[in-house]
């Protein structure tokens, strides 16, 4: 009960802050408001999808070193394919790319398992791996997007029936975001699999001798972080237009939103809504220091030191709850 | 292979030595791959091309005893390629305005500063050495781009002693020899002889039996990951002389090759085994491989994939191999 109420307090923390962030964004720029607010949404996706895919790893008690590797080649993939492709073949090209994800974390996963590896050195070498399979797909940034793929994720919410003013306000990026996370986590979160992955996030061996298949659990835990490093991939795609070969700033960026959200590295603990706050936060605390004016290299140094010292904070907070 | 697969004796036997003594096994990969190339192309061996090899192996083993060291504790150095890179750039920008040796010691002393960084990540705050050094490498290349705009106007030189190591030969070999055989020697040396060689296999082996004899596990981290920065910043600083440019990706796309050497040369990424004799080995193994696939004509991706396909299968054969035994 009462770590229900400590869980819940890191996310209320995490709510605070956000809103602060937002509090003190309006101070800065007074005229932030819903286009701000857009933008801050799109540019958050890629990491929000890459940071929810981390989550579950870090929840069945492994990392994803190569979601940001990944996303590259969902990106590539997506806008190859969808260059001069009409509408109902980039719905096809969708699902195509989702398959591809998929598939990629499984085999991850797969490898994992099979070879006996620790995951931080099968996923470093599966980084290597993607980042390869992504620069032999498309050399360089290029591609295309389907026009409706791109209106999915930018401006404000329309609803049919609703006058527009009352949903003009919530960002498209963040209605995508939920309506993923929905689709995918929400019914495995309810069912016994998502049960499975706190299980052998927690304690493996006890897992095992309640029967839980941990194999074939921890190979689903990679297929789904997969997924949602395709949904990633494809975010980017949508957002930019073109496929984007060379990994982002993802990979770090995932890790310390995980770690900031209250998911305890090293598995069992810890939801997926704290580390979709986090995101917010990390991508608030950047704008706000480019509102400020602080030059971009600057900032970029802030935000690595602010992530680093973060995850810095969680190791510490791990070590400490081991030794209790 | 058919044949061994059957017999678990001859496999086993096999296995013991690869892990007793992977350089055998390691040396007849080299002669082997270097037979393969002779098939490819016969033109291609010959005294210049021997030379030239070493001369574009030599950075590569050197970054590769950053991760050899770190390996030994079950770490890693991600950011090797980083500082190299810095140690390279602050030192050929600095060096027209306060002269040579001011220049070398203001940047190395950036590498000993990114170093204790990540020796306190990973020592005090106990993070996982992998993430850390990710994450210096990332704030580490930020200053980088911020300090690049304060030296653009002032040029740069890269010292002559640098150009000679670098490019330069003496009797058929390059220079860069003289820089490293000592080094080499001191790096075997202090692995096998030295009390701080032997802590980091006991650290690596069990960090919690060494911290119970008495070991300051912390005091071995923060000293390991300083020198492993050393390093990487003597390395910049050989690799600036050899390419002669200060770029800002310099040394970066070593940093992965550093890794594969380190594997290859059969230092086990869970610490506790290997040693850098393997590692120069895996390093001229990875600096012939790359020949071989550059004359086959192989894109980049596909070099990509092929190294990350090598850790794998390295590490998960180390595996099998030592689960058998």
């Amino acid at each position: 009960m009462t770590r229900l109420i400590a869980g819940n307090g890191w996310t209320l923390g995490l709510v605070g802050l956000l809103a602060l962030l937002l509090v003190a964004t309006k101070v800065i720029q007074p005229d932030f408001g819903v286009s701000g607010l857009d933008s801050v949404a799109r540019s958050a996706l890629p990491f929000a999808l890459a940071t929810v895919g981390m989550a579950i790893v870090v929840i069945a008690g492994g990392i994803d070193l190569s979601v940001a590797a990944m996303m590259a080649v969902a990106s590539v993939t997506g806008a190859v394919l969808m260059e001069g492709a009409s509408d109902g073949q980039a719905v096809l090209v969708v699902v195509v790319v989702l398959v591809v994800g998929l598939a990629m974390g499984a085999i991850n996963g797969a490898l994992i398992v099979l070879t006996r590896v620790p995951d931080i050195v099968v996923t470093l070498a599966m980084l290597f791996v993607w980042q390869g399979v992504a620069l032999l797909i498309l050399n360089a940034p290029g591609g295309g997007a389907a026009p409706w793929l791109r209106a999915l994720i930018v401006g404000g919410l329309t609803l049919p029936g609703v006058p527009p003013a009352l949903t003009q306000w919530l960002p498209k990026g963040v209605v995508f975001l939920a309506i993923c996370v929905a689709l995918v986590w929400v019914p495995i979160r309810r069912s016994k699999l998502g049960l499975m992955f706190y299980a052998i996030g927690s304690d493996p061996l006890a897992a095992f001798r309640s029967g839980v298949p941990v194999g074939r659990t921890r190979i689903a835990a990679y297929a789904v972080c997969g997924l949602f490093a395709a949904l990633g991939g494809l975010s980017v795609t949508m957002s930019t237009g073109i496929g984007e070969p060379i990994p982002g700033p993802y990979l770090l960026a995932s890790v310390a939103a995980v770690v900031l959200g209250g998911v305890v590295l090293g598995g069992g603990r810890g939801g997926i809504i704290g580390p979709i706050l986090a995101v917010f936060v990390l991508r608030l605390v950047r704008l706000d220091l480019t509102l400020l004016s602080v030059d971009p290299n600057v900032a970029a140094i802030i935000e690595g030191s602010i992530m680093v010292a973060v995850v810095m904070f969680g190791a510490v907070l791990a070590t400490r709850g081991r030794r209790t | 292979m058919s044949m061994t697969a059957e017999e678990p004796t001859t496999m086993g036997r096999i296995g013991r030595l690869m892990v007793d003594n992977p350089l055998i096994p390691l040396v007849i990969l080299l002669f082997a791959l270097i037979g393969v190339l002779a098939i490819l192309n016969p033109a291609i061996l010959s005294a210049f091309w021997v030379s030239n090899t070493l001369k574009i192996a030599i950075p590569l083993a050197m970054l590769a005893a950053c991760q050899t060291l770190t390996m030994l504790t079950g770490g890693i150095d991600l950011s090797a390629g980083t500082v190299a890179t810095i140690t390279a750039f602050v030192s050929a920008t600095l060096a027209p305005i306060i002269g040579v040796p001011a220049a070398i010691a203001i940047a190395l002393s950036c590498a000993v500063l990114v170093g204790l960084l990540n020796g306190f990540g990973v020592a005090i705050a106990r993070v996982h050495p992998l993430i850390m050094t990710l994450g210096t490498a990332l704030i580490v290349n930020g200053c980088l781009l911020v300090y690049q705009r304060f030296v653009i106007a002032t040029g740069v030189q890269i010292p002559e002693v640098l150009v000679w190591l670098g490019t330069g030969r003496s009797f058929g070999l390059p220079n860069s020899l003289f820089v490293f055989v000592p080094f080499a020697v001191l790096i075997i040396w202090a692995q096998r002889r030295t009390g701080f060689g032997r802590l980091l296999y006991a650290i690596g082996s069990n960090e919690a039996a060494a911290r119970l004899s008495g070991v300051r596990v912390w005091q071995v981290h923060f000293l390991l990951y300083a020198l492993s920065s050393v390093i990487a910043g003597l390395t910049g600083l050989l690799y600036l002389g050899q390419i002669k440019t200060a770029s800002l990706s310099l040394a970066i796309p070593l940093d992965l090759p550093s890794v594969a050497a380190a594997v290859i040369g059969g230092t086990s990424i869970f610490g506790g085994r290997g040693g850098y004799g393997g590692t120069i080995i895996g390093a001229l193994i990875l600096t012939v491989l790359t020949t071989m696939l550059t004359l086959m004509q192989i894109p980049e991706g596909g070099r990509r994939i092929m190294f990350g396909l090598i850790i794998l299968l390295v590490t998960a054969l180390y595996i099998r191999l030592t689960d058998r035994n």
